[in-house]
């Protein structure tokens, strides 16, 4: 593997900071000096974050986790894209070295009336969390675990299911899209349990469940503006809004049925 | 509540009525613009263009329920587009201070205002072809002399002309979108790429052009009224 690069950056930050859910926010400017390329983005952000710290002022917030581009916490807007400027990436695995030296970047927290701020970068996603629990399960029987493979499907299927278990819900489908729309990330949950045997018992009563509850939540419509397969760090495509709006048709037309109290034993 | 109005009343559901009643209205245009391009069938053109206007009225309960189909059309599609809207604006109340475009286009990202001034025509329209009440010599039943007449108002023609470029952005976008939320189209590489659409959107929009184009730049003259409507006088 290649060893440091050893070129720094100096670059102004203009990022967003507001202290609590419901208090005014604005942007402040912040010079961030001899930055590595070698750098993610976060760790500049960590940077920052120590300096200000040392000289007593408020760290920036932001939320991040794992830093290896799978747990979906570090969304932001980096110079008006969704995870910055590099293509099926996460905010934690851009580094600084996609930035010129003087460069100014602009950096703000997703922005919808589903994810409200909950102080500088971070938002509260807990939308999605929401919109998991009205129909992104599967019914499983308890006891031993089955044998491998004691199910038969499709290999075409499978993949298909994989790409949208890609989703790790950040939220950039959101943020980018211009009408702060979730229909990638509901798409995904949809066309992950529907393409498999396993998620067929509730199939549609999902669609219909978890379609109202996006409604719920005041997200936006899909006009299929693109933005957000663009913006997905996961490539999601928005082929499953298609498969998304079938089952809602089927489920539609269909009707939810009425389950009878009480089960088998 | 029932499942109609549950429907109804899903962002999805909109989306579902307003790209069924859009490809209701693509099919009108493209049958409209063909239909239109008898206009250039020469010294016959306006027997052609009467004959063409009696055919349809062979049978006027058939016409008002056709007329009657694409109003509830046109009402449908309008109201789910401006309920939308107003969803969208208001899931966003802050927008962001910077934002790149990285897949949307000039035709996606104008689909409401495209709308609003192809409302605006299409009653324009009505009142200066149909009805001829905003026509400065209309004949019924002569369609060719009307069109010409008409377009020899250049502010109107460049209206016109403005109004099917507005259609034209407006096919660009929502035919193709109208397949994709119908979940029509197979999976593919490329779910952002929309030959037909394209084609469809220059064709009709170059096709509904050309007639006050032509009237413009005096490629199409007034011609005596249909043989027919000469001989019934």
């Amino acid at each position: 593997m290649g060893g440091s690069s050893g070129r720094t950056l100096n670059l102004t930050l203009n990022v967003w900071r507001q202290a609590g859910p419901g208090s005014a926010g604005g942007f402040k400017t912040y010079q961030a000096k001899g930055i590595s390329t070698d750098a993610s983005f976060l760790e500049m952000l960590d940077v920052v974050n120590e300096e200000l710290a040392a000289k007593g002022e408020e760290p920036i917030a932001f939320d991040h986790d794992c830093r290896e581009g799978i747990c979906g916490s570090c969304g932001m807007l980096i110079n008006g894209t969704a995870h910055g400027p590099w293509k099926m990436t996460t905010t934690c695995q851009l580094h600084m070295r996609a930035f010129r030296d003087g460069e100014t970047i602009t950096i703000e927290p997703w922005r919808a009336s589903a994810f409200p701020v909950v102080k500088d970068l971070v938002v509260d996603r807990s939308a999605f969390d929401r919109i998991i629990s009205a129909g992104g399960y599967v019914s499983i029987a308890t006891g031993n675990a089955p044998d491998g493979n004691a199910l038969p499907i499709p290999k075409v299927d499978a993949d298909a299911a994989m790409d949208a278990a890609e989703c790790i819900g950040c939220g950039a489908c959101v943020a980018a899209c211009p009408n702060a729309s979730a229909s990638l990330f509901t798409s995904a949950k949809v066309s992950h349990l529907g393409k498999l045997p396993q998620g067929q018992p509730e199939r549609y009563r999902r669609a219909l469940r978890m379609v109202a509850q996006m409604d719920l939540e005041h997200f936006g419509g899909c006009s299929l503006h693109g933005e957000c397969m663009e913006a997905c760090p996961k490539g999601i495509s928005i082929d499953h809004i298609m498969q998304m709006n079938r089952d809602y048709v089927a489920a539609s037309w269909k009707g939810e049925p009425i389950a009878k109290a009480g089960g088998a034993g | 509540m029932n499942a109609l109005w549950k429907f109804w009343d899903s962002s999805l559901g909109k989306k579902i009525v307003m790209a069924v009643t859009g490809l209701a209205g693509v099919g009108f245009v493209v049958g409209h613009m063909v239909g239109n391009l008898q206009m250039f069938a020469g010294a016959g053109a306006a027997d052609a263009m009467h004959a063409y206007a009696k055919l349809l009225r062979t049978s006027m309960p058939l016409l008002w329920a056709v007329r009657a189909g694409l109003l509830a059309c046109v009402v449908l599609h309008v109201t789910a587009a401006l309920q939308l809207a107003a969803r969208n604006r208001a899931a966003r109340p802050q927008g962001y201070q910077q934002v790149t475009p990285q897949a949307s286009t000039f035709a996606s990202r104008t689909m409401l205002l495209g709308g609003i001034l192809l409302v605006t025509f299409i009653v324009v329209h009505i009142l200066d072809m149909t009805l001829g009440v905003a026509h400065p010599n209309f004949t019924h039943l002569d369609p060719y002399n009307n069109l010409v007449f008409g377009f020899q108002r250049p502010l109107m023609a460049a209206f016109y002309v403005l109004a099917m470029a507005a259609l034209g952005a407006h096919l660009v976008h929502g035919a193709w979108a109208s397949f994709r939320t119908l979940g029509l189209r197979k999976a593919s590489e490329r779910p952002l790429h929309r030959t037909i659409a394209v084609a469809v959107a220059i064709i009709v929009a170059l096709g509904f052009m050309s007639v006050p184009i032509a009237v413009v730049i005096g490629a199409l003259q007034p011609q005596g009224a249909a043989s027919e409507m000469q001989a019934s006088r």
